[in-house]
């Protein structure tokens, strides 16, 4: 086995070291940890935090890619790169079909050219791997369906009590109270964070979860697409493209845009004006067209440097990586002048100019005094856009100039579904899937947002 | 108030002359002109008279930035940046790779694409208004607590399913409009109708939210209570005092939407099959035509820029603040 790590892995890697260093700093500063209490105080704002850690969860597993070695043979490789998801769903991504098929179908979806009975006829067959362990699935799949269905939401049920217990626990040992205490305290929402709601929400998350699990072991849960892929299996991977786009986006230009905020609004001057400029003339620019200007120019690149991207998952993914900086782009400037203005009025607050009296240096001032003070508009613009980015992905890639056509995301996916709703009889399943899944990962994120912003903006919290 | 939109007009167009640079740089510096050549031609295996028959066609054959061998000041003239350059600020766009006028598929072009971003700007803004309006005047009720939520959910729909839903329903089942296409004035009522009524739908969610939060931050300041105290109606006190007041951000925001909508253009012209800027710029980007993207890039900017410039006197118009200043 040979572990790769692709460009936009070393990103989520280097998230996911910074937010546990940040994680371990706001537990330090009492005044970080008094806001993020803050922020996770509300009912939607942890619940919809709950919801996206699911999906970073999900992110995160399909980020850890490797290459397995060929049996037999030392020091030789696939020339496939996987991730530990794909393992995981290994049945979903091997157990291929032929074509459509509807969720827990057994039979495709389309007749099909067949022989029966040595005559020529077409016909609604069985599928390969959907419902293939059922002799007579007329009389035999409905049971069979509830009797996972009831299993799952059993299995379900059973993870969120043992969830709930630990918790009971905790809270109890940390309350030095008695266990039914600690419970009627819990239910009742007296604990001082939204307990309930966070239990709630894993419940339903275990429970839907658990049933897809049971059913997915013989069934295709959401159906297949054209070429008889597993639709679960695509989604899922699609959750990747979303966050790796939603979040490197900001954070791949956030150092431009906050390094030039700050000069702007301190330096003022010939500076200033500069830097108005540039963004200025960025921002003027429709950030469509950049971006299809941008895109169209980096393909011809990447087919003319062909030696820079040796497999397929290179370039794919060296595509992905240029369309954050470019789509980073473009939120730049809002960020920028964002901190420009906080820090213009900054700069008269009077431990600013303590500082300029003590004779600090310009360059300590910036990096010691008014970067640690902008930092709550940094998070408040990082996850504001995260939303809006995950929505121009899917725009972007059905114009053609998101991300590459093989790899998987709800882009491409909605791409293939618009098609299928004018075929007869209708696939209405592509388009379902899609729209549950994007759905639920910008709600949570737009009201994590909402909770985040209340949290931090100081404007806002007198509302 | 004069020298204020003077200046802005002045910046506006040292704006438009960055944007130029921008975009040479982008579409002459990643890939040369060579590239390009055997982009258009098919392949590698061009022969070298071809790509520089195809460049100096083009213009193409001279250095990209400074002219070494040329005299004076044709150092900087007799180059591809300068003669590019001088035609697209002259508006002048030269011709696509098919040899069609650029100039003139973008003034035919424009017509649709306004015909579409007008009545989707004038339509959504009064709706969105009206129901921020609403919704603060019935605020703390249940009335308000759903439409909050009907419209966070609306934010979190992605266009695309509200245009496919849209062409679904009205379209294929209902068969009211038509599913796509597009005639000149007298028969473009049924054909624009969808794309509008989409739009409008998906630009409702967060605009509406916008205007809610900024009508109640307004409703918190001083002179409405005094406006109260003196017994004006709470409807008055909206329609007059908060809405006049909200001017500001209002423009502000819709300086913003037209630049959305230029983008939203291209999505709802590709999906609607209507024959504006839009479908002419993914047009360019599937047949990999260098110099159409690059015109749209730039076209789009100098739109932009207007529309900007326009916000700017708006504000003058609208806030005596900045018109003294």
């Amino acid at each position: 086995m040979k572990i790769v790590v692709l460009w936009t892995d070393w990103v989520v890697l280097l998230v996911l070291l910074g937010t546990l260093a940040y994680g371990w700093k706001v537990m330090r500063q009492p005044h970080l940890a008094v806001t993020w209490r803050k922020a996770f105080n509300t009912a939607t704002g942890t619940s919809a935090a709950t919801v996206l850690a699911v999906f970073l969860v999900i992110g995160l597993l399909d980020s850890l890619h490797y290459r397995p070695a060929i049996a037999g043979k030392a020091d030789a490789y696939a020339t496939e790169t996987r991730s530990v998801l794909d393992d995981i769903l290994h049945q979903q991504q091997t157990g291929r079909e032929r074509s459509y098929s509807a969720p827990l179908a057994y039979q495709g979806y389309e007749k099909e050219a067949t022989v029966i009975d040595g005559q020529a006829t077409r016909a609604y067959l069985r599928l390969q791997h959907g419902g293939a362990h059922l002799d007579q699935p007329e009389q035999q799949w409905a049971a069979d369906v509830l009797l996972r269905t009831l299993a799952g939401v059993g299995l379900g049920l059973l993870v969120a009590a043992a969830a709930t217990a630990l918790a009971v626990l905790l809270l109890a040992r940390k309350r030095r109270q008695g266990l039914g205490v600690a419970w009627r305290s819990l239910r009742r929402g007296q604990v001082g964070f939204p307990l309930r709601a966070v239990l709630l929400t894993l419940t339903v998350l275990a429970v839907l979860a658990g049933v897809m699990a049971m059913l997915a072991t013989a069934y295709h849960v959401l159906g297949t697409d054209r070429v008889g892929n597993d639709l679960l299996y695509v989604v899922l991977k699609s959750i990747r493209t979303a966050l790796v786009i939603g979040t490197m986006s900001t954070l791949v230009t956030m150092p431009i845009a906050v390094g030039l905020g700050i000069c702007a609004g301190y330096l003022r001057g010939w500076v200033d004006e500069a830097i108005q400029y540039v963004y200025t003339v960025i921002n003027s620019i429709p950030y469509v067209l950049l971006i299809a200007a941008v895109v169209l120019i980096l393909m011809v690149f990447i087919d003319n440097h062909p030696d820079l991207f040796p497999t397929s998952a290179e370039r794919t993914d060296a595509r992905l990586f240029f369309l954050c900086i470019i789509l980073g782009m473009t939120s730049w400037t809002e960020l920028c002048r964002l901190i420009r203005g906080e820090v213009i009025k900054l700069r008269e607050a009077e431990y600013i100019q303590a500082a300029q009296a003590f004779g600090v240096g310009t360059w300590r001032i910036l990096l010691v005094h008014l970067l640690p003070n902008v930092m709550h508009l940094i998070l408040i613009s990082m996850v504001i856009n995260f939303s809006g980015l995950v929505l121009a992905e899917a725009v972007l890639s059905y114009v053609g100039i998101g991300v590459d056509p093989s790899m998987q995301s709800f882009g491409t996916l909605i791409n293939t579904a618009r098609l299928e709703l004018s075929r007869e009889p209708t696939i209405w399943w592509t388009l379902a899937t899609a729209f549950t899944f994007m759905f639920s990962l910008v709600l949570s994120a737009n009201l994590f947002s909402d909770a985040i912003r209340d949290a931090f903006d100081p404007r806002a919290t007198h509302k | 108030m004069m020298t204020y939109l003077v200046r802005r007009t002045l910046y506006s167009i040292l704006v438009l002359a960055g944007i130029n640079l921008v975009t040479f740089f982008l579409f002459f510096s990643v890939n040369t002109p060579d590239d390009m050549a055997r982009l258009q031609l098919g392949g590698k295996r061009v022969a070298q008279e071809a790509v520089e028959r195809w460049k100096a066609e083009r213009g193409y054959d001279q250095p990209l930035y400074f002219n070494a061998q040329a005299a004076g000041v044709g150092k900087l003239t007799q180059t591809v940046f300068f003669e590019s350059s001088a035609k697209l600020l002259r508006l002048d766009f030269g011709k696509t790779n098919e040899n069609r006028n650029m100039g003139w598929e973008l003034g035919n072009r424009i017509g649709p694409t306004l015909a579409l971003a007008i009545p989707i700007l004038l339509i959504s803004v009064t709706l969105s208004i009206i129901l921020g309006l609403g919704l603060v005047f019935y605020r703390h009720t249940v009335l308000d607590t759903w439409g909050v939520v009907v419209l966070v959910g609306l934010m979190s729909t992605s266009s695309l399913f509200f245009i496919i839903m849209g062409q679904y329903l009205f379209a294929k089942l209902m068969v009211i409009t038509p599913v796509s296409g597009f005639s000149p004035p007298p028969g473009m009522f049924k054909f624009l109708l969808l794309p509008v009524l989409v739009s409008v739908i998906a630009h409702l969610g967060p605009d509406t939210r916008l205007y809610r939060t900024l009508f109640l931050e307004e409703l918190g300041k001083d002179y409405v209570r005094t406006a109260r105290a003196k017994g004006v109606s709470e409807w008055a006190v909206l329609g007059r005092h908060v809405l006049r007041n909200s001017l500001i951000p209002i423009i502000t925001s819709i300086g913003l939407l037209l630049p959305a909508l230029l983008a939203g253009s291209i999505l709802l012209e590709t999906f609607f099959g209507i024959p504006g800027l839009g479908t002419f710029a993914v047009d360019g980007i599937t047949s990999q035509d260098f110099s159409i993207v690059r015109a749209m890039v730039f076209f789009g900017s100098f739109l932009y820029v207007i529309t900007y410039l326009l916000t700017d006197f708006a504000y003058a118009w609208s806030d005596p603040r900045v018109r003294l200043k």
